[in-house]
C-alpha cells in the first residue's frame, strides 16, 4: 500500500547553522490517526513545514501519497491540508471569506466553495460567527476556523500541528469527537501536541522526534506496553492511620494523608487482587486516577534515555 | 513534473484578486480618498493658484501642463503602495502561507497581487482624471498610447511594490523607498515642468529617471508634446516591466522573505 507520507532522511540546517532535523524517516500509512510528539525545538513544526513546503529541505525525500513534493506540487498540495500550531489568517477577514478564499486557491468554483465552507463552518461550531471578523473571535475559535479551512478542499491527509494548544477542556472533547469522525470518514491524520492524554486517546501510532531524530517510531499499544508500573492515586472512604506491612509482590503503597494513598503497580499485577487485598483490610476505595498519563511517563523516560 | 490545470489556476488567480480589490474597497476612506484630496489640492493650489502666474509651459497652460503629470503620480503612489502594504501585511499575519500551501503556481500568486495593485492605481488614478475635469478640459490625443502607458506604469509600479514587500521585515523597511526614492523621483520626473527648463547637467540627471520617460510619454498620450523619443520610451517601460516580472518569478522561486 502505498504510504500516506513517506519521509526518508530528511535533513534541515538552517541559515543560522541550527541542525533542526538530522535526517529522519518516517511512514504514515493512509487511514491511520498518527501522533508526532516531541518536547519544544524538537523539529515536530520543522517537518511539517517542509512538508507542507513552508520550510525549504537540506536534503531527504518527501512523498505524499506515493507523488514527491517537489515534482508534483500540484497533486500533493491537493492532497494536503495543514493546520498551522500560529493563528496565520488575516484579521481583518470575514470568517466565512477566509474559508471561501482557501477554497479559491484550491481551485473550487464559488458555488462548491459556499456550500464546503457551509458545511465545515457547521460542523465546527462557527456558522453563527460566518460574517464576523477573525480578529473578534476566541482563541479557541480560531483553532476551529483554520481546521475549516484545511479541510475546505477535503484532502486525503490532514496534518494538525498542536491545534488543542490554549483551548478548554470541554471544546477540546468537541475536536476530538470531530478528528475522530473524520478520520473514520478516511482522512488521514497526523496530529502534533503537547497534551499526551490527547494523543494517547486518538492515535494508534505515533513517533517521538527529539533533537531532530526519531526516537521512538511504533504502534501507540506497543509503546503503552513497554511500561513496567503504573501509579495510581487512590482516594478513600475511611481515615487511615497506617499502612498495611504485608504488600503483595509488584505492590508498593505511599501515604499521602489520611484519606489518599498512591500505589504503584508492576505492569504484569491483576489490578483486581489489589482491590482485593485492600478490602480485606479494610480499606475502602472511593476513586483512583493514574498520578500521570501513561504516555506521558513513557514519553518522558524515552527522553531521558536519550 | 505535474501540470497545474488552466480551470484551477484561472479560480486562484481570480481569488487573489478579488481578495485585493475587496481589501482597498473594504478600507477606501485610507486608499482611494486620501490620495484623491492630496492630488486635488496640488491641482488647486499648484495649477489653479500658481499656475496662474507661472504661465505656458512646454506651450499649454500649466494646469494643462501638470495634469497628466499628476494622474501618473497617483498610478504610481497607489499602484506601488497597494502591493507592497497588502502583500507585507499578508507576511506579517502569515496568512501568505495560506497561498504557500496552495497548489498556486508562483506566476499566479505574482499576477494576482499586481492586479490587485493595478486595479486600486487605476482607480485612483480614475478619480483624479475626473476630478481635473472640474479644472481643465482633457483632451486625449492618443488613446492607445496613453491607455497603454498608464497600464504599464501600474504594472511596473506594483512589482516594484512586490519585490519591495518580499525583502520587507518591518513596516519600516515598507516606507523606505516610497518616502526615500519613490517620491523624489516622481516629484523630479517631470511632473511639475517640462525638461527644457533645467540645465544641460540636470537634464542628463532627469534621462536617468525612468520616471521622467513614464510621465512624458503618458503627456504626449495626452497633450502631444513630450520632451523625451516617446518610442524610446515606451521600450525602456517595457523592459522595466519584463526585468521586474523576471526578478519577482525568480525571488519566489528561491522563496526569498517566505521560506525558510
Amino acid at each position: 500500500m502505498t504510504a500516506a507520507i513517506s519521509i526518508e532522511n530528511l535533513k534541515k540546517t538552517y541559515d543560522n547553522g541550527h541542525e533542526a532535523l538530522k535526517g529522519i524517516s518516517l511512514e504514515v500509512q493512509p487511514g491511520d490517526f498518527f501522533a508526532l510528539l516531541g518536547p519544544n525545538g524538537a523539529g515536530k513544526s520543522t517537518t511539517i513545514g517542509v512538508i507542507a513546503t513552508l520550510v525549504k529541505k537540506t536534503s531527504g525525500k518527501v512523498a505524499v501519497f506515493g507523488k514527491d513534493v517537489d515534482t508534483h506540487v500540484f497533486e500533493t498540495k491537493l492532497d494536503l491540508g495543514i493546520v498551522p500550531q500560529e493563528v496565520n489568517f488575516s484579521q481583518f477577514e470575514r470568517v466565512r471569506d477566509i474559508v471561501m478564499t482557501q477554497a479559491g486557491y484550491y481551485g473550487l468554483s464559488r458555488k462548491l466553495a459556499a456550500e464546503r465552507a457551509e458545511t465545515y463552518l457547521r460542523k465546527l461550531g462557527l456558522w453563527d460567527k460566518r460574517m464576523m471578523r477573525s480578529r473578534t473571535l476566541s482563541g479557541g475559535m480560531k483553532r476551529r476556523l483554520m481546521i475549516a479551512r484545511a479541510l475546505v478542499h477535503e484532502p486525503r491527509l490532514l496534518i494538525l500541528d498542536e491545534p488543542t494548544a490554549g483551548v478548554d477542556i470541554e471544546l477540546r472533547r468537541s475536536m476530538w469527537e470531530f478528528l475522530t469522525e473524520i478520520n473514520r470518514a478516511g482522512t488521514t491524520i497526523i496530529l502534533t501536541t503537547h497534551y499526551l492524554e490527547e494523543a494517547e486517546h486518538l492515535c494508534r501510532n505515533i513517533a517521538i522526534i527529539d533533537e531532530g531524530e526519531i526516537i521512538e517510531n511504533t504502534s501507540m499499544k506497543r509503546l503503552l506496553s513497554q511500561l513496567d508500573s503504573q501509579v495510581f492515586i487512590l482516594d478513600l472512604i475511611n481515615e487511615l492511620f497506617e499502612l498495611p506491612n504485608d504488600t503483595p509482590d509488584g505492590v508498593t503503597l505511599h501515604k499521602i494523608d489520611s484519606h489518599c494513598i498512591e500505589v504503584e503497580v508492576s505492569g504484569s499485577r491483576d489490578l483486581g487482587e489489589l482491590f482485593s487485598y485492600l478490602g480485606d483490610r479494610g480499606i475502602q476505595v472511593t476513586s483512583m486516577r493514574n498520578k500521570t498519563n501513561r504516555l506521558e511517563q513513557l514519553f518522558l523516560a524515552k527522553l531521558r534515555d536519550e | 513534473m505535474s501540470g497545474f490545470p488552466t480551470n484551477h489556476k484561472y479560480i486562484a488567480f481570480e481569488t487573489i484578486v478579488i481578495k485585493e480589490v475587496r481589501r482597498f474597497s473594504r478600507i477606501w476612506l485610507q486608499t482611494l480618498v486620501p490620495p484623491a484630496i492630496t492630488i486635488g489640492l496640488y491641482f488647486v493650489i499648484f495649477g489653479n493658484l500658481i499656475g496662474r502666474r507661472v504661465g505656458d509651459m512646454g506651450g499649454f497652460q500649466y494646469m494643462d501642463f501638470i495634469v497628466p503629470g499628476l494622474i501618473m503620480m497617483a498610478v504610481i503612489q497607489n499602484s506601488y503602495s497597494n502591493v507592497v502594504s497588502s502583500f507585507f501585511s499578508h507576511k506579517f499575519q502569515r496568512s501568505v502561507e495560506e497561498l504557500l500551501v496552495a497548489p498556486v503556481p508562483n506566476y499566479i500568486i505574482l499576477s494576482g497581487f499586481v492586479v490587485g495593485g493595478m486595479a486600486r492605481g487605476l482607480a485612483v488614478g480614475a478619480i483624479v482624471t475626473l476630478m481635473s475635469l472640474f479644472f481643465t478640459d482633457l483632451h486625449i490625443q492618443n488613446l492607445l498610447l496613453t491607455g497603454s502607458v498608464i497600464l504599464l506604469t501600474a504594472m511596473v509600479f506594483s512589482l516594484a511594490g512586490f519585490i519591495n514587500a518580499l525583502f520587507a521585515n518591518s513596516f519600516d523597511d515598507i516606507s523606505i523607498i516610497p518616502t526615500f526614492v519613490l517620491t523624489p523621483l516622481i516629484y523630479l520626473g517631470g511632473v511639475f515642468y517640462s525638461a527644457q527648463l533645467l540645465p544641460p547637467f540636470w537634464q542628463g540627471v532627469s534621462a536617468l529617471n525612468p520616471i521622467f520617460y513614464m510621465v512624458n510619454t503618458f503627456r504626449y498620450g495626452i497633450l502631444g508634446v513630450s520632451d523625451v523619443n516617446t518610442v524610446w520610451a515606451f521600450l525602456i517601460l517595457v523592459l522595466f516591466a519584463v526585468a521586474l516580472y523576471i526578478g519577482c518569478i525568480l525571488l519566489l522561486r528561491r522563496g526569498t522573505g517566505l521560506r525558510s
